[in-house]
């Protein structure tokens, strides 16, 4: 009988450990990172350029490869390394790219970066997800090696860290706009929020949203939570419907936002819809029927079919190489290799400087006034001495399954 | 009428939930193994028959029939190559095997069928059942896996109870070197129970991805360990118990999102767990053993 308890109690124990280990949202394997795959400069190819004799400057990259998170990381990566022919391709300056797997979780994307840092890493393009970022920029800081995030939104990551920037809208920016964008255009009155209250992202708009949309006289009629575990909305639905919210909003991403719409569906609540970047990509999910998101509205800095000639070109790309429609996060990755590329052009950054002249070099670039970027997630951009990006978010709306700009 | 509603979703939650916990008490209660490999084989039985009805366009029924196969067939290899070798070593490398052969299984998946998560499309297209005036509204799915999951229990009791090989079964598990001395194939009944196991993992699968659409190569872990314990819950090696574990847990769950917090709705999901330990050690419906020492 003892022997028998103690065997639940241990049976108990494994079970916690298992689930702790689920919660950090990985999957292992020794993944031995997608690194190597390198683009050397064409050295044959008899341009004008070569100047430094063929040399490249080593761009390093973080983000989850492998896991739950790895659709985030791939896109990343994938748009990354179409930059990266192109930009080698112009034979002004070479770029040399070496990817690394985090998981998405802090302690191997340290590793990752030491990774890097001995194969002789001078900027970084990383991390692509928030928690491994705020594990490594403290380290990118204290080596002094540029760092400019594709798509770590958390204001956290940029905080007191004089190198390190930021391509996507902040947290705080997003749930800010969000809703003034709902205030000014009269979409709703009485709101309800459902939010991941375990993700660092969906909470940081929730928090912005709350006190921007109080400010703008919103009413909010219900708050509810759930984790990254959940997949049953019920409960969370009935109370935004029972307290007569208006309109829905979704600071979450896609994959949870998308069993939203179908429980709400399926206990036949009708209300508007108002998502985050996040909600990008619920449209390309597989198999989805995009009726579901028919109305649904989001703010997002990319859209695939927008019909500008470098976004056809760069969605042409991927869909030929990756056989699929590309996210904002892809797009991140092709931004964040180009504003590269341009400010180390103005710097005059070359390959033979140490990661530390080319910090100073850079930081100089970002931060002065007359340094904009046009990329595919927006044109104009800026960014502040503290790191973050200024661009302007596009209100989109889902007519027909497809974006209709607002 | 709001708790009518949480008490029908926490019950549609718990069937899901306490079909998983078959798969995992019988495996348990007859190999003394806990394969944590269950919720991902789960997993794969969901990705098969996506692909058996969104890329090949087949009915739902030979889809569910495919997956079945597969999942068989993936389980009776699983327990071949990584558990069979290790039927005299300590139960603690089994459980570790388990968790490796769980990762393995998800990493797999991540290559088959890439990290992009994929909508599934529910089998079970029928209207939903509408009562009082369209009040309540129980879905479609609901009514299926509940109705799944008394049939399969009362299935998997008839094998254990009533048939030959169910007879075998009982015999490992009480005594696995008596049993091989009295004529039973040991290996080839744990490898059935594997298969038997594993089939009902792909019917969980095609219930879980229906009733919440979204299919991950992850999706099976968490449901997995919820279903574990449920079946602890219900009392571990106990079939009847798995099921009663199973919904308990989903109606727990539900209602202690909707009445307490929906932020400590897993806590509290754990907590009564503990408190039911504490006060009957062998689960609801477990077996009191007193081993002799």
């Amino acid at each position: 009988m003892k022997k028998f308890r103690f065997q639940l109690i241990a049976l108990a124990l494994v079970v916690s450990i298992f689930t702790l280990a689920a919660c950090g949202g990985t999957a292992t394997t020794t993944t031995t990172a997608a690194g190597g795959e390198t683009t050397t400069a064409a050295p044959d190819e008899s341009t004008d350029g070569s100047t430094d004799g063929g040399a490249a400057i080593k761009i390093g990259g973080i983000g989850p490869l492998t896991g739950a998170a790895a659709v985030y990381g791939n896109a990343v990566y994938n748009g990354s390394k179409i930059a990266l022919e192109e930009i080698n391709a112009l034979g002004d300056l070479q770029f040399e790219l070496n990817f690394q797997d985090d998981e998405h979780d802090g302690e191997k994307a340290v590793n990752a970066y030491n990774t890097l840092k001995d194969w002789g890493m001078q900027i970084l393009n990383g991390t692509v997800t928030t928690t491994p970022a705020n594990s490594v920029t403290p380290e990118a800081f204290a080596d002094r090696i540029f760092t400019l995030t594709p798509s770590a939104s958390s204001p956290t990551v940029v905080e007191g860290k004089d190198n390190v920037f930021q391509l996507c809208f902040s947290d705080l920016n997003q749930g800010i706009a969000a809703a003034q964008y709902i205030a000014d255009n009269k979409l709703g009155e009485k709101i309800a929020i459902i939010y991941n209250n375990a993700d660092a992202y969906s909470t940081g708009i929730y928090e912005k949203f709350v006190s921007e949309a109080e400010a703008k006289g919103l009413e909010i009629v219900s708050t509810t939570t759930f984790t990254d575990e959940t997949n049953d909305f019920t409960v969370q639905l009935t109370e935004a419907q029972n307290n007569g919210a208006d309109l829905l909003f979704l600071p979450i991403y896609y994959q949870p936002a998308s069993l939203v719409l179908s429980q709400a569906q399926a206990m036949s609540y009708e209300t508007k819809v108002f998502g985050v970047d996040g909600m990008d990509g619920i449209l390309t999910l597989e198999n989805f029927d995009t009726t579901l998101a028919e109305g649904v509205m989001l703010l997002t800095p990319f859209v695939a079919d927008a019909t500008d000639e470098r976004t056809v070109s760069f969605v042409e790309k991927y869909k030929e190489q990756f056989d699929e429609v590309p996210n904002q996060f892809a797009a991140d990755g092709y931004d964040v290799m180009y504003a590269l590329y341009e400010a180390a052009k103005k710097a005059g950054v070359t390959a033979d400087m140490s990661a530390e002249e080319i910090n100073d070099k850079l930081i100089e670039v970002f931060t002065s006034d007359d340094f904009s970027f046009d990329g595919l997630t927006g044109s104009g951009m800026t960014w502040s001495d503290t790191g973050e990006v200024s661009k302007e978010p596009k209100g989109m709306v889902i007519e027909n399954g497809a974006y209709v700009g607002m | 009428m709001d708790f009518i509603a949480y008490l029908i979703s926490g019950i549609s939650l718990g069937s899901v939930y306490a079909i998983i916990a078959l798969g995992y008490t019988m495996v348990y209660g007859i190999a003394k193994m806990l394969n944590f490999a269950h919720g991902d084989v789960i997993m794969i039985g969901g990705y098969v028959s996506f692909v058996a009805t969104a890329n090949l366009d087949l009915p739902p029924a030979v889809s569910i029939m495919i997956a079945v196969a597969v999942c068989t067939t993936l389980g009776i290899v699983i327990e071949k190559l990584a558990y069979k070798p290790l039927r005299a070593a300590p139960s603690l490398a089994v459980l570790i095997t388990a968790i490796g052969v769980s990762y393995f299984l998800q990493n797999a998946a991540l290559l088959i069928w890439s990290s992009n998560p994929k909508s599934y499309t529910s089998l079970f297209k029928f209207e939903p059942l509408k009562l009082l005036d369209g009040e309540l509204t129980i879905a479609s799915v609901t009514i299926v896996t509940v109705i799944t999951g008394v049939i399969v229990m009362t299935t998997l009791s008839l094998i254990i109870n009533k048939t030959k090989i169910g007879k075998a079964m009982r015999a490992v598990s009480e005594d696995k070197d008596a049993a091989q001395l009295m004529g039973i194939g040991v290996n080839k009944t744990i490898t059935i129970t594997f298969a038997i196991g594993s089939g009902l993992a792909a019917i969980a699968g095609v219930l879980l991805a229906s009733a919440y659409p979204i299919l991950t190569p992850t999706m099976g872990a968490m449901p997995g360990i919820k279903a574990f314990t449920a079946a602890v819950f219900g009392g571990i090696g106990s079939i009847p118990g798995a099921m009663l574990g199973g919904i308990l847990l989903g109606v727990i769950e539900i209602l202690g999102r909707a009445y307490i917090s929906t932020q400590l709705s897993d806590a509290i999901v754990f907590s009564v767990l503990i408190i039911v330990l504490l006060v009957k050690p062998t689960g609801l419906l477990g077996k009191k053993i007193s081993e002799k020492v």
